[in-house]
């Protein structure tokens, strides 16, 4: 119900994102989401790996995905589309992912401010109770009237 | 040479994003990507991501010419990074460059700076931590 008044569709918005540049280069997907989270989809692929011969995601794409539903979180817990910018992130990886298996992102805004939004999250390939990385990140508004 | 042969060694997920190695600076790969679509976020910026792209793959390389250079042999593996964004990047190159903080037997730390026009003005910075596996040898 309240989620029909939202005017912020994380199912909806992701398609867009993902479309082109370095999300769709990825091929990241909609997974699922709630009032303060999002939850995207990497799916395994050969080239995203991290060291040759070895058959471990590169950690970078995990980066690039936490970034990207850490964005689309902030703006389903503001329920607005406004620009902001990743000040700082931190990702803790606690594991390698399984070969094969697609790592999902789950991040969770926990507070607004006037100007930064905070978030925390985590990544995992299958089982969210046993996650290959943990993150943390803080975003900038790049509101107008910051400007002043 | 052998150093070129270390950082040849790029990850499959650099070599795919477009991470080349552009020069030598004091024994240390600088590392560059140019501005394609596989590295945009919105329209004629650096995603987030692609960036720290960048700025894990330098850290990389920087730690494989060292221990080249001291003939030492490790499987690398990611323990953490931390990711400051100072300033959009914007439609050109981006260039990245770490420097080994403290090389340990089993760990690294790494600082890396990521830059565009000016190495004194960088867009993002990142410290990294990194597992050493030994190999044999």
């Amino acid at each position: 119900m309240s989620d029909d008044a939202r005017k912020f569709d994380p199912a909806k918005a992701t398609s867009f994102f993902t479309g082109r540049g370095h999300s769709g280069w990825l091929g990241l997907k909609y997974s699922d989401h709630g009032d303060d989270w999002v939850e995207l989809e990497l799916p395994w692929r050969e080239d995203l790996l991290g060291e040759d011969g070895q058959r471990v995601l590169a950690s970078g794409p995990i980066l690039s995905l936490m970034d990207m539903a850490s964005g689309m979180a902030i703006w389903r817990a503001m329920d607005d589309f406004q620009a902001i910018a990743t000040l700082d992130l931190r990702v803790d990886y606690v594991r390698p992912a399984r070969e094969g298996a697609s790592v999902f992102g789950r991040s969770q805004c926990y507070r607004i401010t006037r100007s930064a939004a905070f978030v925390r999250g985590l990544a995992h390939d299958g089982d969210s109770g046993d996650p290959v990385a943990h993150i943390q990140a803080v975003f900038m508004k790049i509101a107008s009237n910051a400007r002043l | 040479m052998s150093d070129t042969n270390e950082v040849e060694a790029l990850t499959p997920y650099a070599r795919s994003l477009g991470i080349t190695l552009d020069r030598w600076e004091d024994g240390t790969p600088v590392m560059m990507v140019p501005f394609e679509e596989t590295v945009e976020g919105r329209p004629e910026h650096y995603h987030g991501g692609a960036t720290g792209g960048l700025l894990e793959t330098a850290g990389y390389s920087a730690l494989r010419a060292e221990l080249a250079r001291l003939d030492r042999k490790a499987a690398l593996k990611p323990i953490n990074i931390t990711v400051q964004y100072l300033a959009a990047g914007k439609s050109r190159t981006s260039y990245a460059k770490g420097r080994i903080t403290k090389l340990g037997r089993r760990s690294a730390n790494i600082t890396v700076e990521a830059w565009q026009d000016d190495p004194s003005r960088p867009i993002a910075t990142a410290v990294m931590n990194v597992l050493m596996a030994e190999t044999d040898g």
